[in-house]
């Protein structure tokens, strides 16, 4: 994906980390190409918006959940188009390796009105990739090219030889055009009929596009599939007749069709939801479809071989390996342990500290999205009994919380629950869930320079939060528990910080500091 | 399981932290190198917080999907010996386990290099010339680990006791 970004003269690359989308952007910064971290991946999609509104190619890019953070600009921005290339990369994540649901976000073409791209390998990647950057410049619309985690962390060989002759992009300037991007109402409902218009024009493109491609077997069998399926039932039916799709929405439902009439019987395999197998469906055309045992989890050789054979049987369980823990030297091991012995309801969040709810902690109650714990904790203290409410407490990670713990503060500000409410913000100094990811809060950019740093007690302490502390977890033993209880009584609003670095990263991050402070010094000796 | 005769499937297993995508990816790019289509899937994620992570990598003349189906392995390399029953259900009947109890870690000059060790070990089996893996050993490492990393894929060589 770096590689074909790079070919395809990317000006902008942006996102926000999560498996398994993360490699993308830091593999384009290694090779040259200008990326960064955002917050957020609403603020990472509007960022990439404004530059291709500004006539720049850009991409962001993001896991499946991201999409649901960034749903808002994304579906308007559908109507407003763009003047130069903008492509979402999405990365799902069936059987959720490493996730929290296995959306399928295909969906997300279809809710939007977006055009949708599919890769099954390392080679379509790099090539489809091209083609979404034309497809987006010649129908002016931003265009979701979406990938699964058995695409993103595989490798495959690439033939880098350019497939498609993009033209050069043009150098970014603005070009006013005022009903085309300002959405009040006036100009949305024209820009609305502009997308279906559009749609309908790309759908009679992909019927001959080359990203879909027929290969002609038996007559007796069929086979729909797209992505990473499409290989799995290759190898399961190599003598069979293929139907790959690399364009799924809108569907070429042409090729479809003759497709499926000119074979016996006609499968459609598919990971997820049953989204093709529905669509065709819909069309008036008779496929068959995947039990429904199949939509959970990832497909492989072996499941599409018992898709394509109709078996519904119980499946064998596969063995399970040993499921990760908190690291043992985890500084902030700490919190998990004083909320445990305090018999906290603990609303919890997104990062490797949910791993607090595994034994010998079972110190979380809930997880759900980012910034979740805040807000969660702030609900379950206006409603439960006063001897329940004052001991909950919210666990939030440093980089979640300037992904979306800002506005659970507002509202712990603006709406206090009668007993109060304690937001733990465990500061690792990193996004070690995703593999040290940078973040607004360590003060480097993704490629570890420095920059702008948000300092957590500062604008906690700024929206008005009296009770802020910052402690180290380790400085001293039983310090936090202490922290915490006492906390915890005063039934106030407040905001306790662990700030201890990441025991995997703290040699690296030692070493940007040092980076820094040489680069400072070097500035101030020239300045003299 | 027709996965198209000619395709030798591997499977590298082990705990987050000890190298098994290394490995993966060297054993990868010594088949890429040989001039085999080649794949390589894994899964990791939250590995580095000490989990189970297995990595596949299957090669030959044309390779369909990344991921070596179950029963279909022709190896299977086990860097901790704790990960040999969760991952055996990957091989296929008569295939071959390497695993870490083959190779005297207070032989190797880090125990860290027990990947690349077993990496020599499996080596004794596959038919590639060993410029090859030298070449794929010195591209995956930093120079300064290249002498290291090589004696121990030497010693591998050498521990050649399979088990069934």
């Amino acid at each position: 994906m770096a590689l074909a970004m790079k070919s395809a003269g990317i000006t902008l690359g942006t996102g926000y980390p999560g498996t398994p989308s993360t490699e993308i952007l830091e593999n384009f910064s290694a090779r040259g190409g200008r990326a960064q971290w955002a917050p957020n991946e609403k603020v990472a999609f509007e960022v990439a918006l404004g530059a291709a509104y500004g006539g720049a190619r850009s991409v962001v890019t993001m896991k499946h959940v991201g999409v649901n953070v960034a749903a808002d600009p994304l579906f308007t921005a559908a109507y407003t188009g763009v003047p130069a290339a903008l492509i979402l990369i999405s990365a799902d994540d069936p059987g959720m390796a490493s996730s929290q649901n296995e959306q399928d976000n295909r969906h997300y073409a279809v809710a939007a009105g977006l055009p949708m791209i599919e890769p099954s390998d390392s080679q379509e990647a790099h090539d489809f990739f091209l083609h979404a950057v034309a497809v987006s410049e010649r129908w002016h619309i931003p265009v979701l090219f979406r990938m699964t985690t058995r695409v993103c962390h595989s490798k495959t060989i690439v033939n880098t030889g350019l497939r498609q002759e993009l033209a050069a992009p043009a150098p970014p300037a603005y070009v006013r055009s005022i009903m085309e991007r300002v959405m009040i109402p006036a100009y949305a409902r024209p820009a609305h009929r502009k997308l279906r218009q559009k749609l309908a024009e790309i759908a009679k493109s992909n019927e001959t596009s080359p990203l879909n491609t027929r290969t002609s077997g038996v007559r007796t069998l069929g086979i729909i599939s797209s992505g990473i399926a499409a290989m799995h039932a290759r190898e399961v039916a190599p003598d069979a007749s293929f139907l790959k799709l690399g364009t799924t929405y809108p569907l070429p439902m042409r090729i479809i069709r003759d497709f499926a009439e000119s074979v016996d019987r006609c499968v459609v395999v598919e990971e997820g939801d049953p989204y093709l197998a529905d669509s065709i469906r819909a069309a008036g055309v008779p496929v068959h479809a995947k039990p429904d045992m199949y939509r959970f989890g990832e497909l492989n050789v072996g499941r599409v071989k018992r898709i394509l054979a109709n078996d519904t049987s119980p499946e064998e369980p596969v063995p399970s390996g040993k499921p990760p823990q908190l690291c043992k030297g985890c500084p902030h091991r700490v919190v998990f342990e004083a909320f445990r012995d305090l018999g906290c309801i603990v609303a919890g969040d997104i990062g490797c500290y949910t791993l607090g709810v595994l034994p010998p902690f079972e110190a979380m109650d809930t997880c759900v999205s980012m910034g979740a714990s805040i807000t969660v904790g702030l609900g379950l203290r206006h409603v439960l009994p006063r001897e329940q409410a004052v001991k909950v407490a919210s666990v939030i990670g440093d980089s979640t919380f300037a992904h979306s713990g800002l506005s659970g503060l507002v509202e712990m500000v603006y709406n206090p629950p009668a007993t109060g409410h304690v937001v733990v913000i465990v500061d690792n100094g990193t996004t070690a869930m995703t593999g040290q990811q940078e973040h607004p809060g360590t003060g480097r950019t993704l490629d570890h320079e420095p920059t702008g740093k948000l300092v957590f007690e500062d604008i906690a302490r700024a929206m008005g939060i009296k009770e802020v502390h910052v402690i180290d977890p380790l400085k001293e033993e039983g310090e936090f528990a202490r922290l915490l209880a006492e906390t915890l009584a005063k039934e106030q609003p407040a905001v306790l910080i662990t700030r201890r670095a990441c025991l995997l990263a703290a040699a690296r991050i030692r070493a940007y500091e040092q980076r820094a402070l040489q680069g400072k010094e070097a500035c101030n000796a020239d300045g003299k | 399981m027709p996965t198209g005769s000619d395709v030798v499937n591997v499977v590298i297993a082990g705990l987050g932290g000890q190298g098994v995508i290394k490995a993966s990816d060297i054993l990868a790019d010594v088949a890429f190198r040989a001039g085999y289509d080649v794949k390589k899937s894994e899964l990791h994620g939250m590995s580095q917080r000490g989990g189970s992570v297995s990595s596949d990598v299957r090669f030959g003349k044309k390779v369909w999907s990344p991921m070596v189906p179950f029963g279909c392995a022709d190896y299977l390399v086990v860097l901790s010996s704790d990960q040999l029953e969760v991952n055996r259900h990957v091989l296929k009947e008569g295939g071959v386990t390497l695993s870490a109890e083959l190779v005297d870690v207070s032989r190797l000059a880090s125990p860290r290099c027990i990947n690349v060790a077993l990496l020599g070990a499996l080596s004794a089996h596959l038919e590639f010339p060993e410029e090859l893996w030298n070449a794929a050993i010195r591209s995956g490492f930093p120079e300064k680990l290249h002498d290291m990393n090589i004696t121990a894929f030497q010693f591998g060589r050498t521990c050649t006791k399979t088990q069934q």
